[in-house]
C-alpha cells in the first residue's frame, strides 16, 4: 500500500473500523434468498440505510468540491474506501454515484448542473448511476440508445442494462448516440417514459434493465458531448471498479491463506504442502502487480495524467485477471465446503465475474491499452 | 538547492571525463562482450575516472577509496549516468556484495586490505557459494576448512562462480565443523593465486563461458581471511544474499519496445495494428505486466523510504525473471527463423544478440536462489505460511 499522509490514514483507519462492525460478509449475504439467487422482495440491490451512515461520515464527498458540500478529498482516497469496503462485498452504490456520477458532473456540467446536482450527491441524499451498457458487452462507441432533437429538447429512446445500483438511483448519467455522435444526458429517474425493472444477476446485487421510451430532456438536462468526455468519465470508472476488485481479491487471499492455516489433513497443516506455498505466493505476487497498477491510475486521476487512459485500462485488466484467479484458488483450495452457498468463496466468485465485466473485460482493455500503446 | 548544485557538479564533470565511444555500453558484469569491451583504452580511461573519483563506490568513506557522499548524492549520480547512456565501471561483485559486507561484519584491517581496492577495480572478486552438491539447498556446502594452527587449509570444489578464471579473490562459504549443518560454515577470503586453486570455465547453452568450476586442493589460507567468528558464516551469507537480490531487482529496466521488431517482422492490419492476433495479445499481455512490474518497483521504493515492510525482494525477483524471460521468448519467436542463428552473416546481429539474450535469460530463475526457492522463501516471511 502506498504511502499515506495523516488525514488519509484516519479515513482508512475509520472505514476499516466500520467495515468491520456494520459491514460484515452477511450484510452483502444478506440480499440472497436460500437458493443462492437474488431475494424477489429486495428493492434496491444495496443497502440504502448503509449509505446514509457512509454519506453521514462524508464519504460519497469525497470527490465534491468543499462549495459544493464535499471534502475535495481526491480520487487516491475514494480508491482505498471502495477498496476497503469491497473486501467484505459491501453492497454500497459508492463506486456509482460518488466516484463515476459525482466525475461526470465534475467533467461535463455547467455551473447550474453542477449546483443542481453536486450537493445531493455529496450528502447521500441523491444517488447517481451510470447508464451506458446496452447488451452483453461493455460497449462505449456503439452506442444504440439514440437521442433526437425535438422542439422542446432531446427524445430518447432505446435500452440500457446493466446498469448497476439502478434499481435505486435518482439520477442516471445516460449515455446515447445524437446526430453528431456520443451525447452524455442528466436523466432523473422520475422522468415520463423512463421504467426499469430489476435483473437477478448472480451477485444478488439487481442492477436495473431501463427502457427510454420517448423520454424528453430539456436542453438543460445536457451533459456534454462526444467520445472524449464520455472516456473521461469511463477512467474514472474503470478505476474506480478496479480498486474494488483489488479490495476483493485481497480479501479472498486473506481467507484462504487462513484456511491453509487451520485445515488439517494427513496429520498436517494443508498450508505446509510446497505445491500450495508455491501458488500461495503467486497469488501474492499477481496482488502486488495489481496494487501497483491501482494505486498508479488513481494518483494519476488526481494528478490530471495525460496517461490516465492507458493507466486505468491497466489497472482493470490487471485486476480482472487477479481477482478472477484468486477467486477460482479461494473455491478449490477450500475443496467442497467452497462448493457451499453457506461458505463465503462463492459470494466472492460470483461478485468478481459480474466487477470483471462491468465496465470492460479483460480483453476490452488489453485491445484499449495495445491501442494506446502503439500496438 | 544543495542537490541541484552537486546534480550540475555531476553533469560538469562527466560530460568532460566518459568517453562518448562507450555510450550505450552495456556494462553489466554478466554480459558476454564484457571483457572485450574493458580491453578498450576508452574503457580503461573511463575506469581510472571514475576510480580516481570515488564515484564507483560513492557512498564509501573516503579511506575505504569511495568518496564519502550520501546515498541521495550517490542516486543523482546514477540517474545522471543513466541519463546519458553511460554506465558504472566499477560495479562488480567486489562493490555490490563484498564490500557491504565487510562494512558490516569485516574488521578494520580487513576493509583497509580490500576495500580500496575493489573501488578501483584493481582486484576482482568472484563468489565461492555454490558446490555441486549445493545449489539451491546451499547450506549442505561440503567444501572443507581445516584449523592447521597458524593457518586453515581448503579442499574441496565450487561451482558456477562467476569469472572465477578472472578473479584475482574468491570470498567463499566453507565448512568448519561437520556435526551441524548452517551453524559449521565460516566465512572466507581466498587468494586466487594460492597453489592449489584451478578454475575451468563452463560452456553454457548461450555460449557464455562467464561461470566456473573451482577445485581447492589444500589450498593455504592466513587465519586472518576469516570474516566474522568461526562457524557465523551463514548469517553473513543471508545477508550478502539480500543484497544480491536486492541487486538483481535493479538491474535496468528500460528495454527496447517489442511493438516496432513485431510490426516489421510480423506485418499491420489496416488500423496499424500487429497483424498476427495471437502474437499481438500475447506481446501486449507482457508488456502489461511488465508496466505494471516497474510500477511496483517504483512502490516498494517509496514504501521502503517510509519503512515499509521490505519484505518483498522474493516476490520482486520471481515477478521480474518471469516477465522478462517471457519477453526474451516472444522477441525470438518475432523474430521467426532469423532468430535461429548462432552465427554468420545470414541473420542480422541483433537477431543473434536477441537469441543469445534468450538462451542466457533462462538462468534468471536459477541464479540469486531459483524461482522455487523465492517462493518458499514468500511462503514462509511474507505469507507465514507452517513448515508442518
Amino acid at each position: 500500500m502506498a504511502v499515506l499522509n495523516e488525514e488519509q490514514t484516519m479515513l482508512k483507519d475509520m472505514v476499516s473500523q466500520w467495515v468491520r462492525d456494520r459491514m460484515p460478509v452477511s450484510v452483502a449475504r444478506g440480499l440472497y434468498d436460500h437458493s443462492g439467487g437474488g431475494r424477489k422482495d429486495a428493492t434496491t440491490g444495496f443497502d440504502a440505510d448503509a449509505y446514509g451512515e457512509a454519506a453521514a461520515m462524508g464519504w460519497s464527498g469525497i470527490l465534491v468540491p468543499e462549495a459544493h458540500g464535499g471534502s475535495d478529498f481526491g480520487a487516491f482516497s475514494l480508491g482505498f474506501v471502495l477498496e476497503e469496503l469491497a473486501r467484505t462485498l459491501s453492497p454500497l452504490p459508492l463506486l456509482s454515484s460518488a466516484m463515476i456520477a459525482v466525475s461526470a458532473l465534475r467533467l461535463g456540467g455547467n455551473a447550474a448542473q453542477q449546483s443542481a446536482w453536486l450537493p445531493g450527491l455529496a450528502d447521500g441524499s441523491i444517488i447517481g448511476a451510470l447508464a451506458v451498457d446496452e447488451g452483453a458487452h461493455h460497449a462505449p462507441e456503439a452506442l444504440a440508445l439514440t437521442a433526437t432533437r425535438v422542439a422542446n429538447g432531446w427524445r430518447l429512446d432505446g435500452v440500457k442494462r446493466p446498469v448497476a445500483d439502478g434499481m435505486g438511483a435518482d439520477l442516471f448519467i445516460a449515455a446515447a448516440c445524437g446526430e453528431d455522435g456520443t451525447m452524455l444526458f442528466l436523466a432523473p429517474a422520475d422522468a415520463a417514459g423512463l421504467t426499469r425493472e430489476p435483473l437477478d444477476q448472480i451477485d444478488a446485487r439487481r442492477p436495473a434493465l431501463l427502457r427510454f421510451d420517448g423520454v424528453v430532456l430539456a436542453d438543460d438536462a445536457v451533459l456534454g458531448y462526444g467520445n472524449a468526455l464520455l472516456s473521461a468519465i469511463l477512467d474514472r470508472a474503470y478505476v474506480g471498479q478496479a480498486a474494488e476488485l483489488l479490495g476483493l481479491a485481497t480479501q479472498a487471499f486473506e481467507t484462504t491463506l487462513d484456511y491453509l492455516k487451520t485445515r488439517v489433513q494427513f496429520g498436517q497443516l494443508i498450508g505446509s504442502f510446497q505445491a500450495l506455498q508455491h501458488r500461495a505466493s503467486e497469488m501474492f505476487g499477481e496482488l502486488q502487480l495489481t496494487r501497483s497498477a491501482v494505486e498508479a491510475a488513481l494518483a494519476a486521476i488526481d494528478a490530471d495524467d495525460p496517461q490516465l487512459s492507458s493507466l486505468a485500462s491497466l489497472a482493470k485488466a490487471m485486476a480482472n485477471e487477479t481477482a478472477h484467479r484468486i477467486t477460482c484458488e479461494m473455491v478449490q483450495l477450500h475443496g467442497g465446503i467452497g462448493m457451499t452457498h453457506e461458505h463465503d468463496a462463492g459470494l466472492y466468485l460470483k461478485r468478481s465475474r459480474v466487477a470483471e465485466q462491468a465496465y470492460g473485460s479483460s480483453s476490452f482493455h488489453r485491445e484499449r491499452w495495445a491501442r494506446l500503446n502503439g500496438y | 538547492m544543495e542537490d541541484q548544485q552537486f546534480r550540475q557538479e555531476v553533469r560538469d564533470w562527466l560530460s568532460a571525463n566518459f568517453p562518448p565511444a562507450l555510450t550505450g555500453v552495456n556494462g553489466l558484469i554478466f554480459q558476454g562482450d564484457a571483457h572485450a569491451a574493458a580491453a578498450s583504452k576508452d574503457f580503461q580511461a573511463w575506469r581510472k575516472a571514475m576510480a580516481d573519483k570515488g564515484w564507483g563506490t560513492p557512498t564509501w568513506d573516503k579511506a575505504y577509496g569511495g568518496a564519502g557522499l550520501s546515498p541521495a548524492q550517490a542516486k543523482i549520480i546514477a540517474q545522471e549516468l543513466s541519463a546519458i547512456g553511460a554506465f558504472n565501471p566499477i560495479r562488480s561483485y567486489g562493490t555490490m556484495m563484498l564490500g557491504p559486507t565487510l562494512l558490516e561484519f569485516g574488521t578494520e584491517e580487513q576493509r583497509l586490505q580490500h576495500l580500496p581496492r575493489i573501488s578501483t577495480h584493481e582486484l576482482r572478486w568472484c563468489q565461492g557459494f555454490s558446490e555441486p552438491g549445493a545449489g539451491s539447498d546451499l547450506a549442505s556446502l561440503q567444501m572443507k576448512c581445516v584449523d592447521a594452527g597458524d593457518h586453515w587449509v581448503v579442499s574441496g570444489q565450487k561451482i558456477w562462480t562467476s569469472g572465477a578464471d578472472q578473479a584475482d579473490w574468491c570470498f567463499a562459504l566453507v565448512r568448519t565443523d561437520t556435526s551441524v549443518k548452517h551453524g559449521g560454515i565460516s566465512f572466507l577470503l581466498i587468494d586466487m593465486k594460492s597453489p592449489g586453486v584451478e578454475a575451468r570455465p563452463i560452456v553454457l547453452i548461450s555460449g557464455s563461458t562467464h561461470f566456473c568450476e573451482v577445485f581447492f586442493n589444500d589450498v593455504k589460507v592466513p587465519k586472518g581471511n576469516l570474516v566474522g567468528a568461526v562457524n557465523q558464516g551463514w548469517n553473513i551469507a543471508k545477508r550478502l544474499l539480500q543484497f544480491e537480490r536486492s541487486s538483481l531487482s535493479e538491474v535496468k529496466t528500460d528495454v527496447t519496445p517489442l511493438a516496432p521488431i513485431a510490426h516489421a517482422m510480423l506485418g499491420t492490419d489496416e488500423e496499424g495494428r500487429i497483424a498476427d492476433v495471437d502474437a499481438r495479445a500475447r506481446i501486449v499481455h507482457n508488456a502489461m505486466r511488465h508496466t505494471a512490474y516497474l510500477q511496483t518497483v517504483r512502490r516498494f521504493n517509496e514504501e521502503a523510504r517510509n519503512g515499509g515492510p521490505g519484505n518483498g525482494v522474493s516476490t520482486l525477483k520471481n515477478l521480474w525473471s518471469g516477465i522478462v524471460q517471457r519477453r526474451a521468448e516472444l522477441l525470438v519467436e518475432v523474430l521467426g527463423a532469423d532468430g535461429l542463428g548462432w552465427s554468420g552473416d545470414a541473420y542480422p546481429a541483433d537477431a543473434r544478440e536477441a537469441t543469445r539474450a534468450l538462451l542466457h535469460s533462462k538462468a534468471f530463475s536459477i541464479y540469486g536462489g531459483s524461482y522455487e526457492i523465492q517462493n518458499n522463501i514468500t511462503a514462509k516471511r511474507s505469507l507465514g505460511l507452517p513448515d508442518r
